[in-house]
């Protein structure tokens, strides 16, 4: 059996030869108006004050990450855009990884009275308002190895259609092919107690990682008003981890657990009203079709007894259908006591419908009666600097987390990012419980070019 | 005879009475203007003949100075499109300093209401609408604010015209200008000098909300275009409290491009480079 690597390439050899052929149909005469080629390239460590629970964990790792970027653009308006990304990880060969965050090609032109616009390729996708977690952002897989904020995410094959006019913004997304979500490998962090298997990925629908997904979304703006809802039907970004032997629930740790991804569908709604100083903002999900082991914990470990297989075990997890929202919003006080700096004050409140049977979705923690607290501060200075410190707390159990980031440019090309994920404490009931001695320290040096 | 000669003493007794009331019904025509009404009739003037542009692309650099001579550079492309019956919407992409690199501000300016803004940013992809209250705040870093870099609409200030005076070969009217709205704008006042002859604005002079002279803002190297719009190729601001300056330089004007409304829009603006 192939790896998901290999038949990722495959994948991409096949949408690529489709978009050559369109391209070449439809720009017979392709004629390069503006080139362009940039990047970063970063040296970064990691540093974990608290061993990990497993003992092949390292708490170091250095490495570097190269990003480079490949814009050509012809007379007409439509471009190529290439933007490869290759990381390499001193301690954890998993994180050592390639991804193709973007190769995508994009034409645009008129459409009656507004114009259309289509991107076809690998391309990166961004939905919604909210700072703490990204509730209605679906279309990427995240790259988890990269950092467990779900900030970064994988690059996503597909046909991205948009109509704009005076009435708003409707687009159309093919999603021809699925991105399992790559974990951590033995030695790395932030893996918690298991290992998630690479080779084994199993999907529920029988097209596997084929299966054609698709989204819309609408949005608009109304004055202060910004506006949008979504709709995704197709494969779950998260998976369904199953603990089924012999890979898991024997006696060799740690354990191996095969990701099952889910076909859901989910609604989204995002709305952001700015007044003056003030951003209010307001995210919600309903989500059905995911698979929940939590709250089936003897039928499962029965299962486990009875040496049922794979199937079996996943016969036990709960098909459910729940609701989640953020709501919150920002306040900014410019240049404060007479100096050029900013002070942003941020709050927001995560709930999910499922509370203490919640599953982590973009990021390691659940979310399920959160509040978060961040604070803002930009000097406005020569060198950008920037201090945000955010304060998640869960509202009913022990959980608290604090992360606190610098950023500042220190000559033209050369900027420094350092940053602490402290977990203040944690909830032995929580789900991210596993994750408890994970908190770490972070430094990148990046060079833009 | 006799009738007629009475009529006419009275028609010559009468008719500057008539004239007196005339000209008391219509005082802007004939009364001498108040310093405010000069004011505002220059300020209307010169906006005036910025009319009918279009649009237009052009290149910005800038060198932020600080007090010890030390050097910073900034660089962007600016896209304008003017809106009948509205302010202008604007699109910059920042190309240096290379961190920044694809950063693009949209900016739909209004006449009236608060001007709509959105940043995206590229390494998310992420568009997001910002406040546009931070007028006062600096841009990039640099002496200029986002106020000193948007163009005046003429009723977001009142005016006052107070004197003319030679300013290199040419005369200058010299004004006041004050924010309408005085809790977003970082000054109590600005002083702008602008030649008789085409209205271009050479020196501006801005007050603190103390009132105090926080900055000079010299224009230089005016170039005409269309043969009708004057745009400059040189801007320097100084800061008198810190020492800091900066220049900005403007390059590769381009009038009546091929932008349309449609290059304006949150989806035009992923697509800005």
């Amino acid at each position: 059996m192939r790896s998901p690597a290999a038949r990722y390439l495959a994948a991409l050899t096949a949408i690529w030869l489709a978009a050559s052929i369109m391209a070449v149909e439809t720009h017979a005469e392709f004629e390069i108006a503006a080139s362009e080629f940039s990047g970063r390239v970063s040296l970064e460590g990691r540093a974990f004050p608290q061993t990990g629970i497993d003992a092949s964990q390292r708490s170091y790792t250095t490495g570097f990450v190269v990003e480079p970027k490949l814009y050509l653009e012809e007379a007409g308006g439509s471009s190529f855009t290439l933007l490869p990304f290759f990381r390499y990880d001193s301690v954890d060969s998993v994180r050592t990884h390639w991804d193709l965050r973007e190769a995508y090609a994009l034409l645009y032109g008129e459409l009656g009275e507004g114009e259309w616009e289509v991107r076809l390729g690998v391309d990166r996708v961004f939905w919604g308002v909210a700072e703490s977690q990204h509730l209605i952002d679906i279309i990427n897989q995240i790259d988890f190895l990269e950092h467990p904020n779900g900030e970064v995410k994988l690059g996503q094959p597909m046909v991205h259609a948009t109509w704009t006019g005076d009435w708003g913004t409707l687009e159309f997304f093919g999603l021809p092919y699925h991105r399992p979500r790559i974990y951590p490998g033995r030695r790395g962090r932030l893996r918690f107690a298991g290992l998630v298997d690479r080779e084994r990925v199993e999907y529920e629908s029988g097209a596997e990682e084929w299966h054609p997904d698709f989204a819309a979304r609408y949005s608009h703006s109304f004055g202060p008003l910004d506006i949008g809802v979504s709709v995704f039907d197709g494969t779950s970004r998260e998976a369904t981890l199953v603990c089924a032997p012999p890979a898991c629930g024997g006696s060799v740790f740690p354990y191996v657990f095969i990701p099952y991804y889910s076909q859901i569908r989910q609604f989204g709604l995002d709305a952001q009203l700015t007044l003056d100083s003030w951003l209010l903002k307001f995210e919600a999900i309903h989500r059905s079709g995911e698979r929940n082991p939590l709250g089936r914990e003897e039928g499962i470990r029965t299962a486990l007894i009875q040496g049922r297989g794979f199937e079996g075990i996943l016969g036990q997890y709960r098909e459910e259908e729940y609701v989640a929202a953020v709501v919150g919003g920002e306040y900014t006080f410019y240049s404060v006591f007479g100096s050029t700096a900013d002070v942003g004050l941020l709050a927001e409140w995560n709930y999910d419908e499922r509370g203490r049977r919640a599953l982590p979705r973009r990021q390691p923690m659940t979310l399920d009666n959160d509040f978060f607290v961040g604070v803002r501060l930009g000097f406005n200075d020569v060198n950008s600097t920037e201090i945000t410190a955010a304060f998640l707390t869960d509202a009913s159990r022990e959980t608290r987390n604090l992360g606190v980031e610098f950023d500042r440019r220190l000559f033209d090309q050369w900027s420094l990012h350092v940053a602490a994920n402290l977990i203040l404490s944690i909830d032995p009931l929580d789900v991210q419980y596993v994750g408890r001695r994970d908190g770490f320290y972070e430094l990148h040096l990046e060079y833009n070019f | 005879m006799r009738i007629n000669r009475a009529y006419s003493w009275a028609l010559a007794l009468l008719a500057p009475c008539l004239i007196l009331l005339f000209w008391l019904g219509m005082p802007p025509i004939a009364r001498p203007a108040t310093p405010e009404e000069i004011g505002l009739k220059i300020a209307i003037e010169s906006r005036a003949r910025d009319d009918g542009f279009g649009n237009f692309t052009a290149k910005q650099a800038m060198v932020l100075r600080n007090k010890q001579g030390q050097e910073s550079r900034r660089q962007l492309r600016v896209k304008v499109l003017e809106v009948a019956g509205d302010g202008d919407k604007s699109l910059m992409v920042f190309d240096e300093p290379r961190d920044v690199k694809g950063t693009a501000l949209l900016t739909h300016a209004h006449k009236q209401e608060a001007d709509d803004q959105w940043l995206y940013l590229p390494a998310l992809k992420r568009v997001k609408r910002i406040s546009s209250s931070n007028k006062s705040g600096s841009f990039m870093g640099s002496e200029f604010s986002y106020e000193d870099l948007s163009p005046p609409e003429v009723e977001k200030f009142t005016y006052r015209y107070l004197r003319d005076e030679p300013c290199g070969d040419l005369t200058c009217t010299v004004s006041e200008r004050f924010p309408v709205d005085k809790k977003a704008s970082g000054y109590s006042r600005q002083v702008v000098w602008q030649d008789k002859d085409e209205l271009r604005t050479w020196k501006v002079e801005y007050y603190d909300r103390k009132d105090a002279h926080l900055k000079t803002l010299t224009i230089g190297k005016y170039r005409q275009y269309l043969d009708k719009y004057w745009r400059a190729g040189e801007m320097n601001m100084v800061n008198h409290l810190t020492g800091k300056s900066t220049v900005l330089s403007w390059a590769d004007y381009q009038f009546r491009t091929k932008l349309k409304k449609r290059d304006f829009s949150k989806t035009g603006l992923k697509r800005a480079r």
